[in-house]
């Protein structure tokens, strides 16, 4: 069945997957609401940068991200500047990789979800008086739920199931940085098969809950128009 | 009658050149990765000789093995280590008592800052860094043989909180030469300058063979290849001069 190991694994990659979530939702909104608003003529150059990591395959991705997050590199001399070491082989290092691999996940939904809003119901709430906050959180969330679900779903899941980045710039370190997907490809490529079935049966049985409690919880109500 | 000689003649000069594609065979090899660059060269020479082409797959040892047991049309199969080609032997994917040594595996204890690594190892024992950087020692051979050194020093619990394992020995050494690992376990292959033979960058200790087990790269005829002349004619290529004077450049050990 499952060592400790294997659990070890498990709950690090849920926590990892959960943190990157809230950070890419944390991060991604305001970048998303950006770009559905805007007319800088920055909008197409952001919007490629944000897309890039779906071109990059992940282990290239993981490998730029350790020279950059290392002693030698921009990032890692700017950490180190600050005084918190380099990101590499630590959980911190494992969640902004997973943020920089998994952000096109959740901002592009979010992105087509704002822009769907249109112009209507926001003019409708400054006539009310709706300061631009207010606006966002009364208006422009609501309506957009059905984004943010997909957002947090394909970002979670998407960093559940990363393999190449975390391999790279986590460094395999055994209940610090080995996620499962590490885990299960250890147990291949060291032939035992049975410990990689099982562990991919348990996998998919809790992402299976997780993305079904998702579902069902944060359902997507046709919502009532608020201005309605 | 001049038309017809003009024909027959052309039949010839036809024949010809149709002769070498069909005594040229072509075998498609894997290769564990460590041993890309001799045995890039290796094919280019095999070509010269034989004119057979050996076409080359590079991957993980233990990728390749599974491949081949899940029906990978390989025919000869260069491993890093002993384990795979035994195993695929009694599983009957490879022919009986075909494996052979082809290269033996020597490993440096390597960090990309020079004057790091003393050329005894001692570093080991008295060193304040804080990554350590080795290939996976539950399937990559070279993490094998850096578990076995640090075993034989008796400072493998003291380092083992210090590991960070790549999932081969090509991404140990982007640990170790991006200087997120202050130094690691690596290939000699990996550092050798092929000019001076030599390491040629960073600092690094040649580890002594009898700080570890036999570290044979070991290959063997699939069945797959069985019939095929060039994957034959290649088993025999890794045995001869021209080949082993390559294994030797690239900074791999001679079988004994």
């Amino acid at each position: 069945m499952l060592t400790s190991a294997d659990l070890g694994a498990l709950l690090l990659t849920f926590k990892v997957a959960s943190i990157a979530t809230l950070v890419m939702l944390l991060f991604g909104t305001p970048l998303a609401w950006w770009l559905a608003r805007t007319r800088s003529s920055w909008k197409g150059i952001i919007n490629a940068v944000v897309a890039l990591p779906l071109v990059l395959p992940p282990t290239v991705l993981g490998f730029y991200l350790l020279v950059l997050m290392g002693p030698t590199g921009a990032i890692g001399k700017f950490t180190a500047w600050l005084g918190l070491g380099t990101l590499p082989f630590t959980f911190p290092g494992l969640v902004v990789a997973s943020v920089l691999y998994s952000l096109p996940f959740v901002v592009q939904p979010l992105h087509a979800s704002f822009a769907a809003i249109g112009e209507q119901p926001l003019e409708a709430a400054a006539t009310l008086r709706s300061g631009p906050l207010d606006t966002f959180f009364s208006v422009v969330v609501p309506l957009a739920k059905p984004g943010f679900l997909t957002a947090s779903i394909l970002g979670f899941a998407h960093t559940v199931g990363e393999f190449g980045v975390v391999l790279m710039v986590g460094g395999n370190i055994p209940d610090k940085t080995r996620v499962v997907s590490v885990q299960i490809y250890n147990h291949v490529e060291a032939l035992e098969y049975t410990e990689a079935h099982w562990l991919s049966g348990w996998l998919l049985l809790f992402s299976f809950s997780v993305l079904l409690v998702l579902y069902t919880v944060l359902k997507t109500h046709p919502v009532a128009h608020p201005l309605k | 009658m001049l038309s017809r000689r003009f024909f027959r003649f052309l039949i010839a000069v036809w024949l010809i050149f149709l002769a070498p594609s069909t005594w040229a065979e072509t075998t498609l090899v894997a290769v564990a990765s460590d041993f890309t660059k001799p045995m890039t060269e290796i094919a280019i020479e095999f070509q010269k000789a034989t004119s057979h082409e050996a076409k080359l797959s590079f991957g993980s040892s233990g990728k390749a093995f599974a491949q081949i047991q899940s029906g990978a049309p390989f025919e000869v199969y260069l491993s890093a280590s002993e384990k795979y080609p035994l195993e695929l032997e009694k599983s009957g994917f490879a022919v009986t008592d075909s494996h052979f040594v082809y290269a033996v595996g020597k490993l440096v204890l390597w960090s990309a800052t020079p004057g790091y690594v003393d050329d005894q190892g001692e570093i080991l024992k008295t060193g304040n860094f804080k990554h350590i950087a080795l290939a996976d020692p539950s399937h990559a051979p070279y993490g094998v043989v850096a578990e076995e050194v640090m075993k034989s020093l008796n400072v493998l619990d003291k380092l083992r909180p210090l590991f960070v394992m790549g999932e081969n020995i090509s991404q140990t050494f982007q640990f170790v030469s991006t200087h997120n690992a202050e130094l690691g376990f690596i290939a000699f292959a990996q550092v050798i300058d092929i000019n001076s033979g030599k390491i040629g960058s960073g600092s690094g200790w040649h580890i002594p063979d009898n700080l570890h087990g036999p570290f044979n790269q070991t290959a063997v005829l699939l069945k797959t290849g069985a019939e095929n002349p060039a994957a034959l004619a290649l088993v025999d290529f890794l045995k001869s001069p021209t080949a082993l004077a390559i294994i030797e450049k690239y900074g791999f050990g001679l079988p004994k």
